[in-house]
């Protein structure tokens, strides 16, 4: 996905305009404030599903509010991590960047725990034991579960390589060109979650609609942005 | 037709004691022994748990504060929760019934009516939802018959159409095209006249709540739980087999008939298993919500994976 990390270091001065004696870069205001506000923002709904699973706040039915609230959270912080680009692009605070890998393994960690979730329902919580064989076929029977899970796997790979030693494992047009199966996994799940829905369609829509529009600006920017230096692979 | 006396329902159906006592003390939790007491004269006593122990699973009552905050009832929103946070708008009284149609009878009848008319009593029932959980809650309510003799259906009277209020102004959900309002539901005539069908005014001991209902709704326990249908205002009886809303909008997840069946999947998840509500583990679930002995019989001949 996208270019490696590329910190363009700007001055910065114009933000504490000379009040302060040290400059402070744009730099260090992503990593000092907008970074640790995304950790806790991307924690923030663990711990209320925490919170909630102690006080008897998850409703009467905790498996599926604990099932849809973590594939919910994975799909917005999935949308979130493909909104960094764009957003580090048209407000040119090249340290966004950075943020794009946290908010990846987030969405995967909740991808991780909603996936987890219902394994156990099918599993244990539905008198049947730890057959992998049983969880297999219902993902190939059940369609909407075929793609959650297809968006899912795609992860996986993205998950492991999005190390910085992978990216030059790979070389980064390699990476990177793998890296673009994120948006695969986010239709997937976008997919995932239009087919199972009864009737109401709004919310699933919603995000196709997001995911659609960064998937344009991508195909559309990508080819003009300087991008393809590509760094040098032999 | 062969109709079964309310009695024929056999002893492992009765509520046991555990459920009983249980009962009470919810009862007496939540504050209501006094309104009961006081409406003790209105119900005769009789507690069916039409399955204390279906296929071997004991069935407790359902805590009430489930039973009102997890709801379907789109006219409020689609959420489980919406119903309890929205249907705060919906005004229950006045509210008139119009019982019309195939009838040489026709008339409306006032809600505070149907009440004297029909004192409820108290049924023990098992709600399987199509989404695959259930609930076990006490009704108050009346055999759907009784008010269907009482107009005298024609010979041509050959299903039964239920319809819900519509109003936006009331019903929020309805301003928006998730569903075709009103919603419609329908059962056959024979269905509609087994004494396990009834019409819904209380649980609890108590008036529905607006999100279970309000103020009167139909409850067929064999059947899943969307043709249970809510707020009321008009039963026709009709010809044709009228256009249940579910069953217009995708034909092919939801039947017509609906009964509950472990057998035949929805196109999109299993319905062999279900989850209580309170519960975790999944249950097995019972052909025709454990209520076969009962109405098996209306469905002889037919093919269940056809009409499902």
């Amino acid at each position: 996905m996208a270019t490696a990390i590329r910190s363009r270091r700007c001055t910065g001065g114009w933000i504490c305009g000379g009040t302060s004696d040290l400059p402070v870069t744009q730099g260090q205001i992503v990593r000092r404030i907008v970074k640790p506000v995304v950790f806790v923002a991307a924690l923030l709904p663990l711990a209320v599903l925490v919170q909630d699973g102690f006080s008897d706040g998850l409703g009467a039915n905790p498996v599926e509010t604990v099932t849809h609230r973590t594939g919910l959270t994975a799909l917005v912080l999935l949308l979130a991590t493909l909104t960094v680009t764009p957003a580090r692009d048209l407000t040119g605070l090249g340290a966004l960047a950075t943020l794009r890998r946290p908010l990846g393994l987030f969405a995967f960690f909740y991808a991780s725990l909603h996936f987890l979730t219902y394994v156990v329902d099918q599993t244990y919580l539905s008198g049947l034991g730890l057959s992998p064989v049983a969880v297999w076929e219902d993902i190939r029977k059940r369609p909407y579960i075929t793609l959650g899970f297809s968006g899912f796997v795609l992860l996986i790979p993205l998950a492991v390589t999005s190390t910085k030693g992978w990216i030059k494992r790979l070389g980064a047009l390699r990476w990177r060109r793998l890296h673009r199966l994120v948006y695969a996994a986010g239709a997937l799940a976008v997919l995932h979650f239009l087919w199972l829905v009864k009737a109401d369609v709004r919310l699933p829509l919603m995000f196709g609609a997001v995911l659609g529009v960064l998937l344009l600006y991508r195909v559309g920017g990508g080819r003009r942005a300087p991008r393809r230096d590509g760094r040098l692979r032999p | 037709m062969l109709i079964r006396r309310p009695d024929d329902i056999p002893a492992s159906e009765i509520t046991d004691e555990c459920v009983y006592e249980s009962r009470r003390e919810f009862l007496a939790q939540a504050g209501l022994l006094a309104a009961v007491a006081a409406g003790a004269s209105l119900l005769p006593g009789r507690v069916w748990a039409a399955g204390a122990r279906a296929g071997g699973q004991i069935d407790k009552l359902t805590p009430l504060k489930d039973v009102i905050s997890y709801n379907n009832f789109y006219e409020f929103g689609t959420g489980k929760d919406d119903p309890e946070k929205h249907a705060g708008s919906l005004k229950t009284r006045p509210w008139t019934v119009a019982v019309e149609g195939e009838v040489t009878r026709p008339r409306s009848f006032d809600i505070d009516e149907l009440w004297r008319m029909y004192p409820p009593e108290e049924r023990v029932y098992r709600l399987r939802c199509v989404e695959a959980w259930s609930m076990v809650i006490p009704w108050l309510g009346f055999p759907l018959r009784d008010l269907l003799n009482a107009v005298e259906p024609t010979s041509q009277a050959k299903f039964v159409e239920f319809t819900t209020l519509y109003d936006p102004a009331q019903m929020p959900g309805q301003r928006r095209d998730i569903l075709p309002w009103p919603y419609v539901e329908g059962l056959r005539l024979d269905e509609a006249m087994h004494p396990l069908a009834i019409l819904a005014l209380g649980l609890y001991g108590k008036a529905l709540p607006n999100q279970n209902g309000a103020p009167v709704r139909l409850v067929v326990p064999w059947k899943y739980g969307f043709k249970n249908i809510k707020s009321i205002v008009r039963i026709r009886l009709v010809r044709e087999q009228p256009r249940a809303t579910w069953n217009a909008v995708a034909p092919r997840e939801y039947g017509f008939y609906a009964n509950v069946n472990p057998t035949v999947d929805h196109p999109r998840w299993s319905q062999a298993r279900e989850r209580r509500i309170g519960e975790l583990r999944k249950r097995d679930t019972l052909m025709f919500n454990g209520y076969g002995d009962q109405v098996a019989s209306l469905y002889r001949g037919m093919d269940l994976r056809r009409d499902f």
